[in-house]
């Protein structure tokens, strides 16, 4: 085998390692994202119901209401917009209301947000960054309000 | 006075790192001896430095003087001191105060076993690792100093973020810094030898040791880090592909594939430039996973500590070092001597496969990580990238890297045989079709998973297969066997170890992954609730009250085909200091599998939400990173690697260092 074919080989299977890679992450990108919307999104862009989200605010004071079988309902705000979420399970430990609150799930045809998962930030100091971001944009937040945004969510 | 001491002896560090990061590079031009021995002073002398400021930064801790802003910040005299200690680093002024620590403390050691280095690059690479110590000196000194006092002494610190007062967190930050700043030594030695001009087959005997040890603690560390969020997170998962945990898995991907290139360029001189690009992304990565974390550009379950304008600093020390090294790689790097090709069926070319595979799957995470950053940048769209994306690119790419693993360490150099490496495999082969067939025998509830065990299976049989070869075990005598296993290298063992311990996590994470079991259900007082054989009866609550937080636990009896086996007792704790509550899971461990609980909410009508789930072979997962570091160790321990191992009987006749 001379060098040349060898190189080649090399450069071949290299090629076809990176090729099979880029198929792969860019089919992963477009089926398995989550995007990020608040409450003035949802209302503003009126996305398909079905598709999976994320949204994220703050839990609305006195919204929030339990029923049998961990039951969970709650209204998201961003003080523009509300949507209301059910949800099954616990809820994390910092889960409030009037705290921020990020839920993942699907919009159900109603209106009603089905939230599969609820994360809530993790220290009474930190605030999620996409909720920051999302009541910055409502107007809604003060700057120096909260110490640091952006960290642990769950 | 303790803490402006501490201040203190860090511009020290500072004022001996830059005489450090020019003297040395110019003796080492020059040829000048004394210049060039400047260095290895000079390093001791930082490590003796930034120690002291580390000790400095502890006292205040452990006296709880909270009229340092940091100790303020995160600490409370109420605090064991177990936590006291380890909320030195569970911040980020800290925590970048034990970075540099660890920097300088691997400078130090390249400075006191490099003796048997030549002198010009033992200068230059000492040189280079100053360069990034001074760099991030001046990060601390100016952005995030960790001995800024308060202009008034509060009474009462704020606390330290009760998750993070765990034992599990007092190890975690030091092994895996360990790893990541580790790998500063193998950028290092490229960018030295970049800059001589000059590298061979010696030059990957240097690095090899250096690069082994942080990959061992990077791979500790990792798995250590894993177990932590799993226990204490509260919902018992043990990989989130969360960004800071792509943060420390891109250098391990990267580091893993630089040991394997290393072995080419040591035996055979080949590979040398593609090993000298991997030492400088490997390092690479460990900057970009400190800047990921430290920045607050990327909301994450694990970040603690950050400040985006802080994020400019790294990311200028980033685009530094990650740029200049690149580019003095992309103007050096075809200046040096080419190694040889080699013949495509060989152990080269199968560790070549094993590169190839390694960095596309860390190219995939890295992908995932920053792309969600990029796509904000641009567009605006907030997007969230999970586990199912790395569940359709990293584990795609990772299956035919484990399938080729075997095979590998049963070739040949230069010329193999992979039909004859098949036929050895012939036992691992059929074992794994054993093991498939009694899998879907015993379980047909998932399809995948008797695959995914006859995999392991198959690794490690692989790995046995591997010494039973190389012992000639069944083969010759067993007299010639025994001499044979005592005359095998230490690095041949710890090979077949670490892939047995790839194995093993594998195992782990198959076996949860198919069978976990999970209940979420309220129960009141008496109730029972039952989950893969096991009974558990909640019998009550109790309060408790700890140094400073009070806990609510909650008592539950667990039965194992009703015979009692043992009482769990998860409880949430509330932390008066910050006003916060902490899940804390009880686990029971059956064997390597274990039984979670977590405590939810206590609803109107008296009962309690719970969170319950069997987790099949868990302890595997971690069980399993604790192998392959084993494997590691035992293979650093080989004589060949051992760093300035004194040869037998010649330690007089040897060189002086310079």
């Amino acid at each position: 085998m001379t060098r040349k074919q060898r190189r080649l080989i090399l450069i071949g299977a290299s090629l076809g390692v990176l090729a099979t890679a880029a198929g792969l992450v860019l089919g992963a990108l477009r089926d398995s994202i989550v995007f990020f919307n608040s409450p003035t999104d949802l209302a503003e862009k009126h996305p398909a119901p079905g598709t999976r989200m994320r949204i994220g605010g703050l839990v609305k004071p006195s919204s929030l209401q339990r029923g049998d079988n961990l039951q969970v309902r709650f209204i998201v705000t961003d003080g523009k917009a509300d949507v209301a979420v059910h949800y099954q399970g616990i809820v994390p430990d910092l889960f409030r209301e009037g705290q921020g609150v990020i839920a993942e799930g699907k919009l159900e045809p109603s209106g009603t947000f089905a939230a599969d998962t609820v994360l809530a930030k993790h220290d009474e100091r930190y605030m999620p960054r996409e909720v920051v971001d999302a009541l910055k944009k409502s107007g809604r937040w003060q700057e120096g309000e909260v110490a640091t945004p952006g960290s642990k969510i769950r | 006075m303790i803490p402006e001491l501490g201040h203190f002896a860090l511009v020290l560090a500072l004022a001996l790192g830059l005489i450090q990061s020019v003297a040395p590079m110019i003796g080492a031009r020059k040829h000048d001896a004394a210049l060039m021995r400047i260095a290895s002073s000079t390093a001791l002398m930082q490590f003796v430095f930034v120690a002291l400021s580390f000790l400095t930064l502890i006292i205040c801790y452990v006296t709880s003087d909270f009229s340092v802003a940091t100790v303020f910040e995160n600490s409370h005299s109420m605090m064991p001191l177990v936590y006291k200690v380890t909320s030195v680093w569970g911040n980020h002024e800290g925590s970048m105060l034990l970075w540099v620590l660890i920097l300088s403390l691997f400078g130090a050691l390249v400075a006191g076993f490099g003796f048997n280095l030549p002198a010009t690059l033992k200068a230059r690479v000492l040189s280079v690792q100053s360069w990034i110590a001074c760099a991030f000196y001046l990060f601390i000194l100016i952005t995030s100093n960790p001995f800024l006092r308060l202009p008034q002494a509060p009474f009462e610190g704020r606390d330290l973020n009760p998750i993070l007062q765990d034992i599990g967190l007092a190890i975690h930050p030091p092994l895996l810094y360990l790893g990541y700043v580790g790998f500063s030594i193998a950028f290092s030695f490229a960018i030295a030898a970049l800059i001589e001009g000059r590298i061979d087959a010696a030059w990957a005997r240097w690095v090899r040791p250096w690069t082994l040890a942080a990959w061992i603690f990077l791979t500790v560390g990792i798995a250590m880090g894993s177990y932590w969020a799993y226990y204490e997170l509260g919902w018992g998962g043990f990989w989130f592909w969360d960004p800071v945990e792509n943060a420390s898995l891109m250098p391990w991907l990267a580091g893993t594939a630089l040991l394997h290139s290393a072995v080419v360029m040591e035996k055979r001189n080949a590979l040398k430039i593609w090993t000298l690009l991997l030492a400088i992304l490997a390092f690479s990565l460990s900057l970009i996973g400190t800047f990921l974390v430290r920045s607050g550009v990327l909301t994450s379950v694990h970040t603690f500590a950050n400040d985006p304008a802080r994020g400019v600093f790294i990311l200028a020390i980033l685009v530094l070092f990650i740029g200049g090294g690149l580019t003095l790689f992309a103007w050096r790097a075809p200046m040096l001597k080419q190694g040889g090709l080699f013949a495509p069926i060989s152990r080269e070319a199968a560790l070549v496969l094993n590169n190839l595979f390694l960095t596309t799957a860390c190219l995939t995470v890295f992908v995932g990580t920053l792309y969600p950053l990029a796509l904000e940048a641009v567009t605006g769209d907030k997007i969230s990238v999970g586990a199912p994306f790395f569940n359709l690119t990293f584990v795609p790419l990772f299956i035919p890297l484990l399938l080729a693993m075997p095979f590998g360490p049963l070739m040949a150099w230069k010329r193999g045989d992979i039909l004859g490496a098949a036929q050895r495999l012939m036992a691992a082969f059929g074992m794994a079709l054993v093991v498939i067939i009694l899998t879907f025998a015993g379980d047909r509830s998932s399809v995948l998973a008797p695959f995914g065990i006859g995999l392991s299976a198959f690794i490690m049989m692989g790995a046995v297969v591997d010494i039973v070869e190389r012992l000639g075990l069944f083969r010759e005598t067993f007299s010639i066997t025994r001499q044979r296993a005592a005359g095998l290298p230490r690095s041949a063992w710890g090979t077949a170890l670490a892939h047995f311990g790839v194995a093993v996590t594998l195992l782990g994470i198959v076996c949860v992954t198919a069978w976990a079991t999970e209940r979420i259900v309220a129960l009141k007082p008496s109730e029972t609730v039952s989950i893969s054989g096991y009974e558990l009866t909640f019998d009550g609550t109790v309060q408790r009250s700890g140094p400073n937080f009070s806990e609510s636990a909650a008592k539950f009896t667990v039965r194992n085909g009703g015979v009692p086996i043992g009482v769990m007792e998860p409880s949430k704790r509330s932390f008066i200091s910050r006003a916060t509550t902490t899940t804390e899971a009880a686990l029971m461990t059956r064997g390597m599998s274990q039984l979670y609980l977590s405590l939810g909410d206590t609803n109107n009508d008296g009962s309690i939400s719970i969170r319950l789930y069997h987790k099949p072979m868990v302890l595997l997962i971690w069980l399993g990173g604790v192998v392959m570091a084993l494997g590691g160790a035992l293979s650093l321990s080989d004589r060949r690697l051992r760093v300035g191992a004194p040869r037998p009987a010649a330690k007089s006749a040897m060189q002086p260092a310079e």
